[in-house]
């Protein structure tokens, strides 16, 4: 599904390259698939990163190699120690600076002949539209659902093709949306899976490498959807398993009842994709499970006095391996069946990496009747920082 | 008749971490009923309370969407895939 794009309001369009970019951009100007009309294309494309991390990463440093005119990237979270493991627009020295800043630099060093426009910014109901509409093209490299039906609903909104990845520990998907007489996200996924039925605490993690692949699909079909070229992903939903080390792809069509670009559209403007996607805690600002907790300089004290405090670990074995309190191993999913593993007279702190896992934990205990049962506030996280910080942080 | 179904990653730790399993069936919802019995832990993942696949949860019959087949009573051939696909949000990676 070739289609060529208009560029957007704003400059007049480029019409040639200067020596240096001629240079640069040799070996796509020899490609006839490329050539000086194509190379020319890329010049006055605007393309609008949602993500900086993970899939962005990737995006970003072949976008901006390319010679894609004008990026833009939205990110308002900060560079920290865990993301150098993927997210490889960044180096050591990036940790604490804003990853749209950071990756701004990284990509004007790259290449200094194209705009790169950095949003420090959440991307909300409320701007998805302002910024969108200076672009051609809407690229998906976020990690929550209300913010991926988000940008699905504002690019289907003002007509934008929205390029999609996904990936989740060593699977990864990826397709267009939004193509004229394509599909879109809500026809694939009309409804979000309701929180607590995806599992993510102790299934999380990524190979390195995966959204390194995924993010490049996705560049790669950026570039087409530029060049009008190919076969683009757009109704077909391609699935790739890392370990397995396959391809797949699957049909996707249409729904001519999608409230978003079926025949009827009834969602008209944007909406509360966090209440939409029912997300509490984790994802949206409110409050954690409210239950009886401990501080780690408070726990230390106890322990150091002798007191008769049973330590339960409910995190999986592998972290475990990584650092623990000597605690006794039930991770999470688990405690339902290996209750009786614990006695209830006796006085028990539960806790996690951050705390999240064990609030659950102890609100489970609470209500199967355990009443002398303390969450160790901040986790193994906040033991680390406050108590003994031979403990490595993960 | 054999049919194989796909179980994604996400699913496979109600699945004894298994990433496919084969069934004998006539049609796609007698497939799932074989998952869905061998690995009785999956079962409120695909189905609602009132048994009803739910709306995330994606079957593809091969590469087509049971949406636009038979949905669950799709006849099935000896030697087709059953894939599940559930929605995954990551583009980077969660951990709690
Ligand atoms: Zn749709």
């Amino acid at each position: 599904m070739a289609t060529t794009l208009q560029p957007q309001t704003g400059a007049k369009p480029a019409t040639s390259l200067t020596n240096e970019e001629v240079l640069r951009y040799s070996r796509h100007l020899i490609m006839p698939e490329v050539g000086m009309e194509g190379q020319l294309k890329l010049k006055n494309a605007k393309v609008l990163l949602i993500g900086t991390g993970g899939l962005g990463a990737p995006l970003g440093l072949y976008l901006a190699a390319a010679g894609v005119g004008r990026l833009g990237l939205v990110d308002f979270d900060v560079v920290d120690f865990t993301n150098l493991q993927r997210q490889v627009t960044f180096g050591t020295s990036d940790v604490g600076k804003f990853k749209s800043e950071a990756a701004r630099e990284r990509l004007s060093n790259l290449n200094p002949n194209i705009q790169i426009d950095a949003f420090e910014t959440k991307l909300t109901s409320d701007n998805a539209l302002e910024l969108f509409r200076d672009f051609d093209i809407i690229v998906d490299g976020t990690d929550n659902f209300p913010t991926r039906y988000l940008v699905n609903d504002a690019s289907i909104l003002l007509g934008k093709p929205n390029v999609y990845g996904s990936i989740f520990r060593f699977e990864g998907q990826a397709t267009v949306f939004g193509m004229p007489e394509g599909p879109c996200y809500r026809c694939l996924y009309p409804e979000p899976p309701p929180p607590g039925l995806v599992p993510s605490c102790a299934e999380g993690g990524v190979l390195g490498v995966l959204p390194g692949i995924v993010g490049s699909i996705q560049a790669m079909e950026t570039i087409k959807l530029i060049l009008g070229s190919g076969d683009s992903l757009a109704g077909r939903l391609l699935l790739f398993d890392a370990l397995g080390m396959k391809f797949r792809e699957l049909k996707l069509r249409k729904n001519p009842n999608c409230p978003m670009c079926g025949e009827h559209r009834t969602i008209n403007k944007l909406i509360d994709y966090y209440e939409f996607c029912g997300v509490r805690g984790e994802e949206a600002p409110g409050p954690d499970v409210q239950v009886p907790e401990i501080t780690p300089r408070e726990l230390k004290s106890r322990l150091d006095r002798g007191d008769d405090l049973f330590i339960l670990d409910v995190r999986e074995p592998h972290e475990f391996q990584i650092c623990n309190l000597k605690g006794h191993l039930i991770p999470l999913g688990e405690l339902p069946r290996r209750v009786h593993e614990l006695d209830s007279s006796r006085e028990i702190v539960a806790h996690c990496r951050s705390g999240k896992r064990s609030a659950e934990a102890v609100d489970f205990l609470r209500k199967a009747g355990f009443r002398k049962i303390l969450n160790l506030k901040g986790g193994i996280l906040a033991w680390s920082d406050e108590v003994d910080p031979s403990v490595p942080k993960y | 008749m054999s049919v194989k179904v796909m179980i994604p990653t996400p699913l496979r730790i109600y699945a004894g971490k298994r990433d496919s399993a084969e069934f004998s069936a006539a049609t796609v919802g007698e497939a799932l009923g074989g998952l869905t019995t061998q690995f009785a832990e999956l079962r409120k993942h695909l189905y609602t309370e009132d048994g009803k696949l739910r709306a995330f949860v994606n079957v593809y019959l091969n590469d087509e969407d049971i949406r636009y087949l038979a949905k669950e009573n799709t006849p099935t051939k000896d030697g087709d895939t059953i894939s599940i696909i559930p929605s995954i949000a990551g583009g980077s990676s969660e951990k709690r």
